[in-house]
């Protein structure tokens, strides 16, 4: 009988902000809380430093998925960077799909310095949904 | 009604002569018979040459930044939007300039009847209300011009300037606005029929830029992609270079673009061009209930917030 092999796991890039998601990251780690190791985490200063092309350049370097995270409204360190970057994010994310990306290939979440178990959650999710989606192929430079 | 030609020659000569304005922005015959071509007139002895018809097409707003003098602009709907636009954006300073609104037709496209013609050389046109009168040699031939309108101008919902110094001619009839079809249309198809067609489009990209360029709103000294430190895209016309630049000109112009067409109207290649505008228009109108250009007083979606925002796209386990 022929086995079917998939070795095939997908690259997460997550950009997570320094004051709530990289501290949820790390607050996940420091628990000891499994989750899927598909995820590279770049961190930047705050959610609204996120360009779009950010997200572009990614998934034009081969990332098979991206994840967005910051502070929750009302709890950034700036103030109000996340409350900017929300109205890119929907505007971005409503863009890609309409020009016909994969829907959840670009995610965007919330997560605070003392959700550990959900910055778990949340990886293990966008992974589960990237792996559906299999490998990235569009917008993929060649 | 009170041709717009003849307004605008008496309103400018009386600008100039009262030295109110230093320079006039507007349009004069073009080298071929369905052109116009936007001319800067200085001197009173030379208001004759402003004319206005339909091919005023150009949006002359692009002309305005950086400017020093104060000017007076030939402005229908779209281009006083764009006027607007460069206002809020500390381009140009309101008191700057006067704007001499004209409440527009819609414009009518010389491609579309040229590619009627196949190949017959148009020497004269006569316009007649809604007629076009073309006349070339051993032929004449009369078209309605409501028939040949640009798409941008099909979909047009404002076509009255929505602010001016001046009024040249009589106000007309606007269609609803919000109103996009073309786009929930396109959104019925698949994902992978839509990025096919949009590749499809942007492969025909050379990437000459004339889109950004003609776009009143693309004002940048240093725009992203002339960039090169960071160089944040290729500069080559692989499909993934193209079709990046094509999302972020586009998302660039989110809650700006005023639906000119300038950008289609410029490109050579005949890209699809407004095809990811007309969806960002589309969506910062229903989240965000802004029309780019509409006033003065509102200011641009992406420069402020809400805290009550719509983020149902947010992943939340």
């Amino acid at each position: 009988m022929k086995k079917e092999v998939n070795n095939w796991e997908p690259k997460i890039v997550a950009f997570l902000c320094n004051w709530c998601s990289y501290a949820g990251a790390d607050l996940a780690g420091v628990s000891r809380l499994q989750y899927p190791s598909n995820v590279r985490i770049i961190r930047v200063p705050c959610s609204g430093r996120i360009n779009p092309f950010f997200i572009l350049a990614v998934l034009q370097h081969g990332a098979d998925g991206i994840l967005v995270s910051g502070c929750h409204p009302g709890d950034c360190h700036y103030l109000s960077g996340n409350y900017s970057a929300r109205r890119k994010f929907v505007l971005l994310k409503r863009l890609l799909e309409y020009a016909g990306l994969e829907e959840g290939r670009v995610q965007f979440s919330w997560v605070s310095a003392s959700e550990g178990g959900r910055f778990a959650d949340i990886i293990a999710r966008v992974t589960e949904k990237i792996k559906a989606l299999g490998p990235a192929k569009k917008l993929v430079k060649r | 009604m009170t041709d717009p030609t003849n307004k605008i020659r008496e309103v400018a000569r009386k600008l100039l002569q009262k030295k109110e304005v230093e320079l006039i922005i507007g349009f004069e015959p073009g080298t071929s018979p369905l052109q116009a071509t936007p001319c800067f007139i200085r001197d009173k002895e030379e208001v004759d040459r402003l004319i206005w018809g339909s091919f005023c097409s150009n949006n002359l707003a692009t002309y305005l930044p950086k400017r020093q003098e104060k000017v007076a602009i030939v402005a229908k709907g779209c281009d006083v939007r764009a006027i607007v636009e460069l206002i809020k954006e500390k381009q140009i300073p309101r008191e700057q300039i006067i704007i001499i609104g004209i409440p527009c037709q819609g414009m009518v496209d010389r491609r579309q009847i040229e590619a009627e013609l196949e190949g017959k050389e148009i020497l004269k046109v006569e316009e007649q209300g809604d007629k076009l009168i073309l006349k070339g040699n051993n032929f004449t031939r009369v078209i309605n011009r409501n028939e040949y309108l640009y798409p941008c101008c099909q979909a047009c919902t404002h076509r009255n300037p929505p602010i001016y110094d001046i009024l040249t001619g009589d106000l007309v009839e606007e269609k609803a606005t919000g109103q996009y079809p073309d786009v929930i249309q396109f959104k019925a198809q698949s994902p992978e029929e839509r990025w096919k067609y949009i590749s499809d489009e942007v492969s025909k990209c050379i990437r000459c830029y004339a889109c950004r360029n003609a776009c009143p709103l693309c004002y940048c000294q240093e725009c992203f992609v002339d960039n090169t430190h960071p160089q944040w895209i290729g500069k080559t016309i692989n499909n993934s270079d193209t079709f990046i630049f094509h999302l972020m000109r586009a998302f660039h112009l989110a809650g700006r673009c005023v639906e000119c067409g300038a950008c289609e109207r410029a490109c050579p290649m005949g890209v699809d061009i407004r095809k990811l505008n007309r969806k960002l228009t589309s969506d910062v109108k229903e989240l965000f209930g802004y029309e780019a250009g509409t006033s003065l007083d509102k200011v641009a979606p992406l420069a402020t917030f809400r805290p009550d925002d719509p983020e149902e796209f947010m992943l939340n386990p």
